[in-house]
């Protein structure tokens, strides 16, 4: 589903923050990228975003190489990649239905799909009963979880997450996380940025580890997530 | 669960799915855009005072050329009947005598091109002219007339082009104990010659303003694509295209245009019902037919569309230089 090939990205600055990056995931396979602070996993992430662009190599998302991809193909790529940040970007001047609709009116689905669609995600979530509320008005796990709802409403193969715990404490972070493992269960592409070691401990998944911006370790193909299916 | 009741029609809807897609499709669109322009103007609605503000500024900018523009349609209006205005002067040879002048009037108001003859002795010239100018001591000084026998013509209706008169002014010339000819247009044909090089002069002015339009449009939409500048990277995160991001831009910049020409309207109005007084005075004066015309409903509409179309170009300007760079890649954290 994601594959990198002798990916190296370098910034302005003659700073290398990818060099030679190889690493493949199946469908419904979900990898942890763990590294310090300052190692390549949110550069990773963007390239596959097409946030940005490598200096070198291919990135390849369901059998297509970002590299070449026109300017005004990005929105279609992104339309199928979930992601979830740290600071999870809720906008405060709408309502939770509204701010998890975001994908689906992007792509100009219809009111009754928009409807359907959201509140199964927040369903999924479990924050249906919050639909109306401000997002303001939420903690910071079900936040985080609001976020989550936005990047998977439009069921998309691919999810990405940045530090999606970052500040929650263990108990919120675990949830999250098998929030994270029910999704590749159904077959959903999960890669998820994080350096609580503890918690990637805990879910004994493939890790792909970045050490100033080369892959040490990335672990064997775990395609657990869909054979169980 | 609450999405129970709207199961049911979603199913029977299986079997024509393919065939409605599209219409639902286009239907979702036309949705996204009622959407769109209403919450556009909303938000204008919202911020009254500033609006209001750049409404008033666009129109002010708007009506100044639209009034020059009908003030010189007015005048033209005049001056097409300028012809009948036309009159042609022939000064008589100094040394010709009343006799002669008065057979050469007479040969004149023989001819077909000439509705009437006037002929002013020489006599009755410096008389009329010691009068009106105050010069009477001055002219005692003189020893002799200076001024000639004159005829006054009047071209018949149909000899009042420009061609008709020129033909009848060679003739003229042409004729024994003439001196001089010389056609007096009067006020309204110099006014006439004007109007070309004011109507220049209000279609570059007219340019200049719209430029100062698009910009200032231009620049309230930038500082409105800055306050929604999250709303915006999240957009472009999941995938919103450069056409969804930019289309609420460019409707406030239509709802700008709108109440701009709406502005310009009200200004044309009552400047036209403030000076509609003093202009009839002023025609009357002059006996003249002219009356400064307000738009009427076509001119309105196509008003208020350039407005909104201008609005929209200030806008795309500001989409254009301000939106579509702006990149997700800043958000997603380091
Ligand atoms: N937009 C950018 N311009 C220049 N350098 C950048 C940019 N983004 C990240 N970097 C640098 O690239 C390196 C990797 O950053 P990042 O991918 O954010 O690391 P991580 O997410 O693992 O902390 C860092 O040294 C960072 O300073
Ligand atoms: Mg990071």
């Amino acid at each position: 589903m994601i594959e990198f090939r002798q990916v190296t990205k370098r910034y302005d600055s003659d700073h290398t923050a990818l060099r030679q990056v190889n690493f493949g995931l199946e469908r419904g396979e979900l990898a942890f990228l763990t590294g310090h602070s300052g190692a390549g996993k949110s550069t990773l992430l963007k390239l596959i975003m097409v946030m940005e662009r490598p200096t070198a190599g291919e990135v390849i998302v369901g059998g297509q190489v970002l590299n070449r991809l026109p300017r005004r193909q990005i929105p279609y790529i992104r339309r199928h990649i979930g992601v979830v940040f740290q600071n999870h970007q809720l906008l405060f001047d709408r309502t939770v239905f509204d701010n998890v609709a975001m994908p689906l009116e992007v792509m100009g689905a219809s009111p009754r799909d928009t409807g359907r669609r959201v509140r199964a995600a927040l369903d999924k979530v479990g924050l249906l009963n919050k639909e109306k509320m401000n997002p303001m008005q939420l903690s910071g796990g079900e936040q985080q979880r609001v976020g989550i709802a936005r990047a998977v409403v439009n069921k998309p193969p691919v999810l990405l997450a940045d530090e999606p715990t970052g500040n929650l404490d263990p108990a919120l972070s675990s949830d999250i996380m098998n929030l994270f493992g029910q999704f590749s269960q159904v077959g959903v592409t999960v890669l998820i940025a994080t350096h609580d070691i503890a918690l990637i401990n805990e879910m004994g998944r493939r890790t792909l580890t970045l050490d100033h911006g080369r892959l040490t370790a990335a672990g064997a193909p775990d395609t657990g997530g869909v054979s169980g299916h | 669960m609450a999405t129970d009741p709207r199961r049911k029609p979603e199913q029977s809807r299986g079997a024509n799915r393919a065939r409605s897609a599209w219409r639902e499709q286009a239907e979702s669109y036309l949705t996204h855009h009622r959407k769109v322009a209403r919450d556009s103007a909303q938000r204008l609605w919202h911020t009254p005072v500033a609006s209001l503000m750049t409404w008033t500024v666009m129109g002010v900018a708007l009506a100044l050329p639209v009034a020059l523009l009908l003030l010189l349609t007015s005048l033209q209006g005049v001056s097409a009947g300028w012809e009948s205005s036309a009159r042609v002067t022939a000064y008589i040879d100094l040394d010709v005598p009343l006799e002669q002048a008065r057979e050469l009037r007479g040969e004149m108001a023989a001819d077909g091109r000439v509705a009437s003859v006037e002929l002013v002795d020489r006599d009755q010239a410096l008389k009329e002219f010691r009068a009106s100018s105050g010069l009477e001591d001055a002219l005692d000084y003189l020893e002799e007339n200076p001024l000639p026998h004159t005829l006054l013509v009047t071209p018949e209706e149909s000899a009042r082009s420009a061609e008709g008169v020129e033909a009848l002014v060679r003739f003229m010339e042409g004729m024994e104990g003439v001196e001089r000819v010389q056609v007096d247009l009067g006020w309204l044909q110099r006014l006439n010659a004007m109007t070309d090089l004011l109507a220049r002069a209000v279609w570059a002015l007219a340019i200049l303003l719209a430029a100062a339009v698009v910009l200032v449009i231009g620049n309230t939409v930038r500082l409105s694509i800055e306050s929604r500048r999250d709303e915006i990277l999240v957009a472009k995160l999941v995938g919103g295209t450069d056409g969804f991001v930019r289309r609420p831009f460019l409707y406030t910049g239509a709802w700008f245009g709108l109440g701009g020409g709406v502005v310009a309207l009200i200004l044309l109005q009552l400047s036209l019902w403030w000076l509609s007084g003093p202009i009839e005075r002023l025609a009357g004066l002059y006996r003249s037919d002219f009356s400064l015309n307000g738009l009427n409903f076509d001119g309105a509409l196509a008003l208020i569309i350039v407005a909104m179309l201008l609005g929209w170009l200030g806008a795309w300007v500001a989409v254009k230089r301000h939106l579509d760079d702006m990149e997700p890649g800043d958000i997603a954290g380091g």
